[in-house]
């Protein structure tokens, strides 16, 4: 199994203080890591980190096999003008933006490729259609065409379900778990749902402002962070 | 009236100010589209009033007003991406203080150089005999240089427009991106400036693209569709000035403009209602 992304020692943080600190963490091939923690652990500014919108304070981000740029990315949501015109197709060659500097026009093998992406998540026929006016799942579906025209081997996501229904969050974790298994790729995903973690990821990383734990998947469940986390859930929903 | 027409287009002023005025169109209609989408509306607005306090320097200086007052606006645009990346000072915020800044400087330095001259005024309001044949080669190169920059990084801007954060995280050089945005967004002003007016020019990089986003839905689409309302716009615009000695050419475009959008909001509203 190839190591992807090797993470070491990692810190990060804003105005010189430190929202993660003591990060290790690696990904190969084939993995299906989630991120999970609670509020304010800096899930979503470690994953921002490795995707390197902001900067490291120590540590190292060690790609492997992986240039810079050959990572897909899905954000929470596209905080957009409600009349942002674009159609799915353009929004899908959008993943092409890192690519070739010099040369302003797509290529036929991009159009190609964004294609046949199109094509594996489905939304081929609705290729023309504005994104505006799409269902959550299906933005979903789009950005996720997009993330793979932008790189084939790794997809980070942040809060892939926040936005979705139950239904659309259903047919995401059965895509998800199609693509990590029968197109080999390399998922990570940071997630607020613990039970949906635990099921379909293979590593987890948890977050905690004294000691993060990182880990199998079947380590984790019988670890003492696991059982803390799940009883302060369940209480909390008592308490609710 | 056609008769009229003729006879003005035979002198040379007019001619230029079309075509100079055609180009202008078309640089404010495709930067419009970015700029509105991006919500960076009031960059055109800030630039303008940095070129207009520039332009005040020039003349007192006795330096060329075009090339000055570009390069002034080039750096101020530089400056003013600068400044919203790396302070606490927000986008908005940092361009009206620096445009409020430039301005006041304008105003100060005409006052004390013996009050507003027709050339200022005609800065400010625009004019449709302010070009002359010295300067036609330098507005025609600069806005067809918009033109073909535009078009030869159009789907790396979509991209970045789109999503800022993917297009970085996918290794586009996205401060690059923006940077050349500001700078044809600065030409753009500086140019516009003399035939449209500092204080109307922003406007024409908002009304083609507003009316614009109500009927388009794809982004090639949009930007087409801006380019043309903002060509009918110009051309109606200054046929009506022409025609009648009160209307400005400024004016009149910003005119014809507006109705275009509320006849496009009265159409998009009746399809709606259908629909329901």
């Amino acid at each position: 199994m190839q190591t992807l992304l090797r993470c070491e020692n990692i810190a990060v943080g804003f105005d010189g203080k430190a929202v993660v600190e003591n990060v290790n963490f690696e990904l190969c091939e084939g993995d299906l890591l989630c991120i999970v923690g609670e509020n304010g652990t800096g899930k979503t500014t470690l994953m921002n980190a490795v995707l390197g919108l902001v900067p490291l304070m120590n540590g190292t981000i060690q790609m492997c096999e992986l240039k810079k740029g050959e990572i897909g990315y899905l954000p929470q949501r596209i905080n957009k003008h409600q009349s942002f015109p674009a159609s799915v197709k353009e929004v899908v060659l959008s993943g092409f933006v890192g690519k070739s500097f010099l040369f302003p026009f797509y290529t036929k093998d991009q159009k190609c490729r964004a294609d046949d992406s199109m094509r594996m998540l489905q939304i081929e026929r609705i290729k023309n259609k504005p994104f505006v006016e799409l269902s959550g799942g299906l933005q979903q579906r789009t950005l996720l065409a997009r993330a793979f025209c932008a790189a084939k081997k790794l997809v980070i996501f942040d809060e892939p379900v926040a936005s979705l229904d139950p239904i659309a969050t259903a047919d995401f974790y059965k895509l998800l778990s199609h693509l990590n298994k029968d197109h080999g790729l390399s998922v990570m995903m940071v997630s607020h749902d613990i039970e949906e973690a635990v099921k379909y990821s293979n590593k987890i990383l948890h977050l905690n402002h004294s000691k993060s734990f990182f880990g199998s998947t079947d380590d984790y469940v019988n670890s003492e962070i696991y059982r803390r986390f799940i009883e302060a859930k369940k209480e909390g929903k008592e308490d609710d | 009236m056609i008769d009229k027409l003729i006879e003005l287009f035979s002198f040379e002023f007019v001619v230029y100010a079309f075509i100079v005025g055609i180009l202008i169109a078309v640089c404010t209609a495709l930067l419009g589209v970015e700029l509105v989408l991006k919500k960076y509306s009031m960059l055109g607005d800030g630039l303008s009033h940095v070129s207009f306090g520039t332009l005040a320097v020039a003349m007192v200086f006795n330096f060329a007003p075009l090339e000055f007052a570009l390069i002034c606006v080039l750096i101020v645009a530089f400056l003013l991406l600068r400044i919203s990346r790396n302070s606490k000072i927000n986008g908005d915020a940092a361009i009206a203080m620096v445009s409020g800044s430039f301005l006041a400087l304008g105003i100060f330095i005409s006052r004390v150089s013996g009050g507003f001259n027709q050339n200022l005024n005609d800065y400010m309001f625009g004019s449709i005999y302010a070009i002359k044949d010295s300067d036609l080669p330098l507005c025609i190169v600069m806005t067809v240089t918009v033109i073909i920059v535009y078009a030869l990084f159009y789907n790396k801007i979509f991209a970045v427009t789109f999503d800022e954060d993917f297009a970085k995280a996918a290794g586009a050089k996205v401060e690059l991106y923006n940077l050349i945005l500001a700078l044809l967004t600065a030409i753009t002003v500086v140019i516009g400036m003399k035939l449209i007016g500092t204080l109307l020019i922003s406007s024409l990089t908002v009304f083609p693209v507003v009316s614009s986003l109500k009927l388009a839905k794809r982004y090639k689409t949009a930007v087409c569709c801006s380019v043309g309302i903002s060509l009918f716009a110009f051309i109606v615009g200054f046929v009506l000035s022409c025609l009648y000695d009160n209307m400005p050419l400024s004016t009149a475009v910003i005119f014809v403009n507006l109705i275009v959008y509320l006849v496009i909001t009265f159409f998009t509203a009746i399809k709606k209602r259908k629909r329901i």
